[in-house]
């Protein structure tokens, strides 16, 4: 019989910030510009240029290590990692190795409770239910207890982070079918990068992503980066090891790269866990090494190392100058760190009359937070404005399969469908379809309904027009309602609205119906 | 007479560190000029530098910092035009893919 194992996961996390320019030079750090259009002698490595630092990346990044309770090294430094590839111009990559400026911290996770991966008595695992996060419930009578069971259930889990360090991104590589050329764009080339680089801490899949969603909602809520991992500005290399349960030691670890989304991460550490297993089960080892995931043939093979030893010959780097941060500078930046995600959620809970289980996905991303907040604002209906979150936006991001971050409509124009909604301008089902022009191109609601002709017919005259020439059209409908069959009203209710093409109140005409009958 | 010993090895390796090709009489010579700087450092590491910073700059400087506004315009023809080779805006390298 196959022994128990257990799957030891660390991270290291990329994740570029959202800094106007580069981090060593005033080149912008706009996506998607024509190759080359952003680069300077800085970035593109010329001889005798010389960097100079982005203030606003120390303050990310330290940002960044407050809110994952690091330490902050306040006297901190770069240095040189050599290595000669073509998307790096300077044969050398600037990050920090020996002072980097965040050591020491953790983020916690939140689990269902329900792993069957995990052995038991994992260290560092609790059940400690009903924690800070859902105080704002009990003091709260008109929130729905509906995730009551689920708090109950929930492990929390604490995934240490071994250090925060700042460095450069390297260009973009593009190959050419047809002939023996590469071709380098450095648009990209010193953009400022944070690494993550967590402990082992990670023992399934499960923690993996939601160590990763915990670390992109932080970040996302300072505003640091919009970690986007389809598009690169955030990005995981996972390191696995297998072990017995119970066994001390690690395991030799592989290193996964090219995971561009959770599905990606989850199916990528299922197969090299197996992968590893199967080896230790033959008798073989497992070998240190650089893998790289096929997402689409659902396997992993190693990177070549040819004649890449893994020698970065680390220096201090000499082009600049240390970095210290005071005491004051420092509360400054703890000064300016947001309302975090516990917090907005109590306030929610107070501020707004809706269910602590909306109130929890809303605030659990920033972009929904920020449209909620801007859109109630605006309409003084927050309930409303989380329903049409809640329902609409989740069901078309789904459809769509897009992230609550890509959404690019303006809190304006939802709040302004509100309004027509709740002035009977419009009914529901039109409400729906203004709503989706809304979501794809942000149309100007009232706009759009006047334009295609949408608001509810308000004339009565019109309405006990069509609503005559109905009951004339369907005697038999009109004989079983008045026989008692009840559910006749609702055919002719459909038939009315059919005739009206939409634009009446589905209440109104029903109510109509009841007294002509 | 040199105190280090720079092996074939040690040669090989540091070649291919540093991409560089070179013939048996040019390895010969590196490795002497290595040996040399090698004895340099050992004489250099005589001097007792217990509790001494180690120093990355000669000047007494920190915190020198840009403001994060663009400044640079688009200059891409001037970065393109000290490349042996360039198409479309790009530089042009030999076929370069990480597998
Ligand atoms: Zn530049």
């Amino acid at each position: 019989m196959r022994k128990e194992y257990e799957t030891v996961i660390g991270l290291e996390v990329h994740v570029e910030l959202a800094t106007k320019t580069k981090i060593f030079c005033s080149c912008s750090t706009e996506f998607g510009g024509e190759p080359n259009t952003h680069t300077c002698p800085v970035c593109t490595g010329m001889p005798g240029a010389l960097p100079v630092l982005n203030k606003q990346v120390v303050e990310y990044a330290a940002a960044v290590g407050l809110a994952t309770h690091c330490t902050i090294t306040q006297v901190h430094k770069f240095d040189r990692k050599n290595y000669f590839y073509p998307d790096n111009p300077q044969n050398y990559q600037i990050s920090q190795l020996y002072l980097p400026i965040c050591r020491d911290g953790y983020v916690e996770i939140e689990l269902s409770g329900e792993n069957d991966q995990k052995p038991e008595g994992n260290p560092g695992t609790e059940n400690t239910a009903r924690t800070e996060n859902t105080s704002g419930a009990e003091n709260n009578s008109g929130a729905e207890n509906i995730s009551g069971t689920e708090i109950d259930r929930a492990m929390r889990k604490k995934i240490g982070i071994h250090e925060i360090h700042m460095e450069e991104d390297a260009g973009k590589l593009v190959h050419d079918d047809w002939s023996d050329c590469s071709f380098v764009d450095y648009n990209r080339s010193g953009v400022p990068l944070i690494e993550i680089v967590s402990e082992p801490d990670m023992r399934s899949a499960e923690e993996v992503i939601a160590y990763l969603e915990k670390l992109r909602m932080i970040i996302q809520y300072l505003g640091a980066s919009d970690c986007k991992l389809n598009e690169g500005s955030m990005r995981a290399d996972v390191n696995i090891s297998v072990r017995e349960v119970g066994a001390e030691e690690f395991g030799t670890r592989t290193e996964m790269k090219n995971l561009n989304s959770f599905k990606a991460i989850a199916r990528a550490i299922e197969a090299e866990r197996e992968r590893q297993i199967d080896l230790i089960e033959a008798g073989e080892a497992v070998i240190q090494e650089t893998r790289r995931w096929d997402d689409e043939k659902e396997y992993s093979y190693a990177m070549r190392s040819k004649e890449d030893a893994k020698d970065y010959r680390y220096f201090p780097e000499p082009d600049l100058v240390p970095v210290v941060i005071s005491d004051e500078w420092l509360q400054k930046i703890k000064d300016s760190l947001p309302e975090f995600q516990t917090e907005k959620l109590s306030r929610y809970l107070k501020e707004y009359e809706i269910p602590l289980y909306d109130a929890k996905i809303i605030t659990g991303h920033k972009k929904l937070a920020d449209i909620f907040e801007a859109a109630s604002e605006l309409c003084k209906k927050p309930k409303k404005v989380s329903n049409w979150l809640m329902v609409e936006t989740m069901r078309l991001l789904k459809e769509e399969e897009m992230d609550p971050e890509d959404l690019t409509f303006s809190p304006k124009n939802l709040a302004g469908l509100i309004e027509l909604t709740e002035k009977g301008i419009i009914n529901s089902t039109v409400a729906k379809e203004v709503f989706e022009k809304i979501f794809h191109q942000d149309v100007d609601p009232e706009q759009y309904v006047e334009e295609h002709g949408l608001k509810m017919v308000t004339d009565d005259g019109v309405l006990l027009q069509t609503i005559e020439k109905i009951l004339q059209e369907n005697p038999k409908s009109v004989e079983d309602y008045r026989k008692g069959k009840e559910k006749a009203i609702g055919y002719l209710v459909g038939q009315t609205m059919k005739a009206m093409r939409g634009k009446a109140d589905p209440a109104k005409v029903s109510q109509i119906l009841k007294e002509k009958l | 007479m040199v105190e280090n010993r720079i092996t074939d090895e040690t040669m090989e390796y540091v070649g291919i560190l540093a991409k560089l090709k070179l013939s048996q009489e040019e390895k010969e010579q590196a490795k002497k000029d290595m040996e040399k700087i090698l004895d340099y450092i050992d004489k250099l590491n005589e001097l007792d530098t217990d509790g001494v910073e180690p120093m990355s700059h000669a000047f007494d400087l920190h915190n020198v910092f840009r403001e994060d506004r663009v400044e640079n315009e688009n200059q891409r023809d001037q970065m393109l035009s000290n490349a042996p080779e360039e198409k479309n805006g790009s530089f042009v390298v030999p076929k370069t893919v990480e597998s």
